[in-house]
């Protein structure tokens, strides 16, 4: 529904030059919610602002339903973003304006009637959960209903896109679960594809089905979330997921931490386990078959969109060469290992 | 007092409204287009015309930079040549209006600066046109600060309009000089110089009412 082909970002010329974002590839499939996650300054907004050429893209194509938005006049432009609707981390609704009139703005601006914005403002002041609010001013609302007004807005002109740039940025965790909550609503009820950016790993969690990670203007890593929670292919993937996860060995043990086996040494592994793959027995089976100790440093179990994933890191107790079959074998099921490093037995 | 005083003072109420209020509504109107062009065509603005952003801001520079006496003065040719006449209080709207073009546009332009970019934007997304952006967003969301815009205006241009009678114009300004000052009666001084507190206390009462009544923040 979106595609980005070789779309680069520069600021400014000379010298001063910002390279806000690198030659950049991405497809946002139809109905999908797609998730852009980076830290600050990655290029974030650059790249969403590019979607609906807010900001014009130094090079490439941006391709919104099959339409190449950059070979567009102004006008054509316009009325292309009417099919694109935008929300924004500050919600920018009008203060001069109730509810109902920043909802009704997108309409007006089509030009359509009167009594024909009315028929459509109000089902989506329903959706939206904001029916009595219809008579409020901006001022008179929390940040979540804020959203939600903002949400509305965007919907007015039945675009088949929606961009949110950090969307629930500036609101507390259970007003954000809310927020995302509706969006996933509005993703399965009207179909509509969902591109959004956040650095809150919570929020690709909660809701995307594709994730695509941004560090200094470069797409690093594009997935399938439940792909990227149980393996991300990247250093960089890597990092985010166990920042988040915050699963790493305890400290002490990261001192001693070695890159390669040495003669008396045990790996230390991170096991991620996938839906019902339950660890328990896979444990018990390794000391029963391989006649090893498994210790567990730590573990856990999330949930990703309904799916189950188990997460750990242990140490394998046992010979190198015996070891090495454990590794072997644990390869082979559907799990995902990472050997983390080695450390030296103290026994 | 006599009451042929009386009334003189009375009729230079309406004198001083009368040019107050005609040259307000004229510098308003202009000064508002003026104000509007100043911001839109800045550089990365909805109309972005550097050039033409420079031009216009030099010559209400000049504009602002002159005494409104000199100015006065200065455009009496011009004034002749639109009114028929130089002195009166028809013709002292002129000066009185161009004076207060420039001050009005920087006014306007300062309220549209508070306007957050975001809403700008949020306008572009949805497929605005620079015109829309105009009347739907920028003037409706500046509307505070255009209207204390608009307040100090009316009440730089009372104190405009006294100088005004130095240049031949009727109203209290002129009461004040010919009376008050030239033949030292210092009760028609005083009683002129109150009546212009009371405008301007209510002018000012009137705008913050406006303001309050006009802000949803
Ligand atoms: N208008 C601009 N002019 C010059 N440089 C800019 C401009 N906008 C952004 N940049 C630069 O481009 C880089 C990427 O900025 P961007 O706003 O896309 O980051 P971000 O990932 O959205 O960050 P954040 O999470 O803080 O919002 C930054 O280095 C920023 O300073
Ligand atoms: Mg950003």
């Amino acid at each position: 529904m979106i595609k980005l082909e070789n779309v680069s970002k520069i600021y400014g010329q000379g010298s001063g030059a910002v390279h806000a974002l690198k030659p950049v590839d991405l497809h946002v499939p139809k109905g999908s919610i797609t998730g852009v996650i980076g830290t600050s300054g990655a290029g974030k907004s650059t790249l969403i602002r590019c979607v609906n050429l807010l900001e014009r893209p130094s090079t490439g194509r941006v391709l919104v339903d099959e339409q190449d938005l950059t070979a567009l006049s102004e006008s054509g432009l316009r009325k292309a973003r009417h099919d694109i609707g935008m929300i924004f981390q500050h919600f920018n609704l009008l203060s001069s304006r109730t509810v109902f009139a920043n909802v009704a703005l997108p309409l007006e601006l089509m030009g359509i009637t009167k009594r024909d914005i009315r028929d459509r403002v109000l089902p989506l002041l329903e959706l939206t959960g904001l029916s009595d609010k219809a008579a409020s001013y901006p001022a008179e609302l929390s940040g979540g209903q804020k959203q939600r007004v903002a949400i509305a807005r965007a919907l007015a002109s039945r675009p088949k896109v929606l961009l949110c740039d950090e969307a629930t940025s500036a609101l507390d965790p259970q007003t954000t679960a809310s927020i995302l909550t509706l969006l996933r609503d509005i993703n399965t009820q009207l179909g509509l594809t969902i591109l959004l950016i956040t650095h809150e790993m919570e929020v690709v969690k909660t809701i995307c089905d594709q994730v695509a990670l941004i560090a200094n203007g470069e797409l690093v890593e594009t997935a399938e979330v439940g792909d990227f929670f149980t393996a991300p292919r990247t250093q960089l993937g890597r990092t985010f997921l166990n920042d988040y996860l915050e699963l790493e060995p305890p400290r002490n043990l990261l001192e001693r931490l070695l890159e390669a086996p040495g003669e008396r040494t045990h790996p230390i592994v991170r096991l991620a386990f996938r839906g019902d793959t339950a660890s328990a027995p896979i444990i018990s089976r390794l000391s029963r078959e391989f006649d090893i100790e498994v210790s567990i440093l730590e573990a856990r179990i999330e949930d990703i969109q309904g799916r189950t994933l188990g997460l750990m890191i242990a140490e394998l107790m046992g010979p190198t060469a015996i070891t090495q079959d454990v590794l072997t074998f644990l390869n082979k099921l559907d799990l995902h290992v990472e050997v983390l490093g080695h450390v030296q037995r103290n026994d | 007092m006599s009451s042929a005083m009386i009334e003189r003072i009375w009729n230079s109420i309406f004198e001083t409204l009368y040019m107050v209020a005609v040259s307000g509504l004229i510098s308003i109107a202009i000064g508002v287009a003026l104000g509007v062009a100043l911001y839109v065509t800045r550089p990365r603005q909805i109309l972005a015309m550097p050039a033409l952003n420079s031009v216009l801001s030099i010559i209400v520079n000049v504009g602002r930079s002159v005494p409104f006496i000199i100015l006065a003065l200065a455009i009496v040719p011009f004034t002749k040549l639109l009114v028929g006449s130089f002195i009166g209080n028809t013709a002292a709207i002129v000066p009185l209006t161009i004076a207060a073009i420039p001050f009005v546009a920087r006014l306007i332009e300062g309220a549209l600066n508070e306007v957050q970019p975001g809403l700008i934007e949020a306008a572009q997304s949805m497929g605005a046109t620079p015109r829309q952006i105009i009347t739907k967003v920028l003037l409706p969301e500046a509307r505070g600060g255009i209207i204390t815009g608009v307040t100090i205006t009316f009440i730089a241009l009372i104190g405009y309009s006294a100088m005004a009678g130095a240049v031949g114009a009727g109203g209290l300004g002129a009461i004040a000089i010919n009376y008050g000052y030239n033949r030292y009666n210092s009760l028609v001084m005083l009683i002129t110089v109150a009546i212009m507190v009371v405008l301007v206390q209510g002018i000012q009462m009137l705008g913050d009412y406006l303001v309050r009544r006009a802000n949803h923040k």
